[in-house]
């Protein structure tokens, strides 16, 4: 679904992404760990086409299109979900009003009818149950107000109206408390099937308890410099990154 | 020596008329334009805002026909007064009468007896040309306690070329009363027209008036309005001024607070675009203690428009216990789009709360990457966020059905959905 190869990326001219490869198929859920700084959240950024990334060397292949060449709208029209490490706040925005004016547009680049107003409201009671999202909290303006938590699961309800293809979740379960991360986990497994994959980058192997990883890989100075079972998780927490970071 | 011959305000009036048997008011203001001239950029007041593109033509008063209906805000169920450039309309005007109200005509009353409370009211050249000069206008009045069962909406429509429409109104609102004032301006065909509008008015004591005004001409035509208004003792005051028309715009409200204890809201949105200019100058004149001024006004402005606001506030000394807030912001959608900002707090008195802001500004571009990331397109991103940041002001109107068509505007002029 999804074919990295030698990905090379600076910001503000200064190199970050060096020569970056990953493979994620269909079905598949991959954890990206890593130290801090290594270029985890860049390589989100860069996925999601943010201005200000430049794209040196490399390709990034997404199901068959050359996500590179695509605005970023276009790619989340392809299937293509980012949530924040830090989501938004856009006061007077309606979370709802964007989401059916998201969904309808993304539609609209298949081919497809808008969806009525009464799919839509279902869809949004229901799946803003799955992350246990309040309806008044999904009707306010985009992220205002709302605590940590609230905003991370804000970023799956949105996931959840979407149904990507690829999902990265960029440090979704940082700062959760255990409930929070239950609710969180369980509404990302629910969304998880066959046909889709999920990339979560984290720093705590306790959110792949609940996430189970097909791959664990570790990401630092702008590479991926190794891959493993998830258990390669459980020894990173242990041992941190240096034993690693020195051998390369 | 001055020759009146070259004077410029003499002959920008050449081409109008009015009755011989004028009254007092309207004789002295036409002798004042003798020694008048007009504003250059120089003049502080009028610094970013040329007005030779205004006066350098010749305009005639013409009445015409055109039609209203498409103009009525039907959910408003107000009282509807109809001028077509600057001349009433009756036919297409519908008054139903209340004990108590009187909405008439101005051109059937005596004005003078109501102007005298706004006498300490500065008038402005063009005030002063609107006054010699006005064809029409609505007079209303509502007696103590009366509340107005329905608001009052002011259509005023240009029509043909380089016309000059003159139109003036009075509102005196009397002790305890209430009113409410929807005044919307329109253009048909008026390419180089110019609008002259004054509408001024008394809030007697603990009365209130909320007055909203949308300025929804075409982009060919001129605009110049003042509004002056003087609140006394427990007065509530709304004026709400929404301009998305007119190639040059200016706005001018005055309002002099003489009595404690007063509530004024002033808020204000502009959306320029193409070769637009829209000036907002507004001043509140805190004359007495224990009263609050609140002022937002905000702008989007593009291509290559520009925008002046400029919020004047003074107050007097012992005007003590003051709360004074004001707010303008702007954003600039075009690298060629200009904004003139400035806020002119005078204050005199020591126990007061002010404060003050003007910000200049892009969309905010983290949020707008945000709603692309989750599949908008590029344009509907940046509208959602200008709506957001206009819609702040919005929400302040007092009345939904005047939000409503000010958003039903907004889409029908820019392709806002809701
Ligand atoms: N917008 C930016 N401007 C400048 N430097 C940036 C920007 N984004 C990231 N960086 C730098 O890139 C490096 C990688 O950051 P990031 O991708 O956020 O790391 P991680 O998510 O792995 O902690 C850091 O050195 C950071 O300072
Ligand atoms: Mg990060």
């Amino acid at each position: 679904m999804l074919t990295i190869k030698n990905l090379h990326a600076k910001v503000e001219d200064k190199d970050i992404l060096k020569g970056l490869n990953l493979e994620v198929k269909a079905g598949e859920v991959h954890a990206i760990m890593g130290p801090n700084g290594a270029g985890k959240s860049t390589l989100a950024s860069v996925l999601a086409g943010k201005d200000g990334y430049e794209v040196t060397e490399g390709s990034v292949d997404f199901d068959g299109t050359d996500l590179l060449e695509l605005e970023t709208e276009d790619r989340a029209r392809e299937g293509l979900f980012l949530a924040f490490q830090y989501p938004v706040e856009i006061p007077g925005v309606s979370n709802i009003n964007f989401l059916r004016t998201s969904i309808n547009e993304i539609r609209e680049y298949k081919g497809e009818e808008p969806i009525s107003a009464k799919d839509f409201m279902v869809r949004v009671k229901e799946k803003s149950a799955l992350v246990q999202l309040d309806a008044k909290l999904a009707s306010r303006s985009v992220n205002e107000g709302f605590s940590g938590g609230e905003k991370k699961r804000n970023e799956i309800f949105q996931m959840a109206m979407l149904e990507p293809k690829l999902a990265i979740l960029d440090e979704t379960d940082s700062g959760l408390d255990i409930d929070a991360l239950r609710i969180v986990a369980d509404g990302v497994n629910k969304l998880k099937n066959e046909g889709n994959a999920i990339v979560v980058i984290t720093h705590y192997q306790r959110l792949l308890d609940y996430i189970v990883p097909d791959k664990v890989h570790v990401l630092a100075d702008g590479q991926i410099i190794k891959t493993g079972p998830k258990e390669l998780a459980l020894e990173l927490e242990d041992k941190g990154y240096d034993w690693l970071t020195e051998k390369a | 020596m001055e020759i009146a011959q070259e004077n410029k305000v003499l002959q920008f009036v050449e081409n109008l008329s009015v009755g011989s048997d004028l009254p007092t008011y309207r004789a002295m203001a036409k002798d004042a334009l003798a020694g008048m001239d007009f504003p250059t950029t120089r003049v502080e007041d009028w610094k970013y805002t040329r007005v030779t593109r205004i006066t350098k033509q010749n305009y005639k008063s013409v009445e015409a026909t055109a039609d209203a209906s498409a103009y009525r805000i039907p959910a408003l169920n107000a009282n509807v007064m109809v001028f077509v450039n600057g001349f009433y309309d009756a036919a297409q005007s519908s008054i139903e009468a209340q004990e108590g109200v009187t909405i008439s005509a101005v051109a059937d009353m005596d004005l003078e007896d109501y102007l005298d409370k706004l006498d300490s009211i500065d008038e402005n050249v063009f005030s002063l040309i609107n006054k010699a000069y006005y064809t029409g206008g609505a007079f209303v009045r509502v007696e103590k306690k009366v509340v107005a069962a329905k608001p009052l909406h002011i259509i005023h429509i240009t029509t043909g070329e380089g016309v000059i429409a003159n139109t003036r109104h009075f509102i005196d609102v009397d002790q305890s009363a209430e009113m409410e004032v929807v005044c919307t301006h329109h253009s048909v065909n008026a390419a180089e027209s110019f609008s002259n509008v004054v509408l001024e008015g008394s809030v007697g004591v603990n009365a209130g008036l909320k007055v909203h005004k949308l300025q929804l001409e075409e982009l060919d035509m001129f605009h110049i309005s003042t509004e002056n208004f003087i609140q006394e003792k427990d007065a509530r005051f709304d004026i709400n001024t929404i301009t998305l028309g007119g190639l040059l715009v200016r706005n001018g409200l005055n309002i002099l607070v003489d009595g404690e204890n007063c509530d004024t809201m002033l808020n204000g949105v502009y959306l320029t675009k193409e070769k637009q200019l829209v000036d907002n100058h507004t001043f509140v004149d805190h004359l007495q203690a224990h009263c609050v001024s609140d002022e937002m006004y905000k702008g989007v402005v593009d291509d290559k428009s520009k925008a002046v606001f400029n919020g004047k506030v003074i107050v007097r000394e012992d005007s003590q216990k003051i709360e004074a807030f004001q707010a303008n912001g702007n954003v600039l959608l075009s690298r060629d789009a200009e904004v003139n900002a400035k806020p002119e707090l005078e204050i005199y008195a020591d126990d007061v709360k002010c404060s003050h802001g003007c910000t200049i500004g892009q969309l905010d571009e983290d949020g707008i990457f945000y709603l692309r990331a989750r599949g908008l397109g590029k344009k509907s991103a940046e509208q959602l966020m200008t709506q957001a940041f206009i819609g702040e002001v919005i929400e302040r109107v007092k009345n939904e059905t005047v939000q409503d068509y000010i958003y039903t505007q907004f889409e029908e002029r820019f392709g806002w959905v809701r």
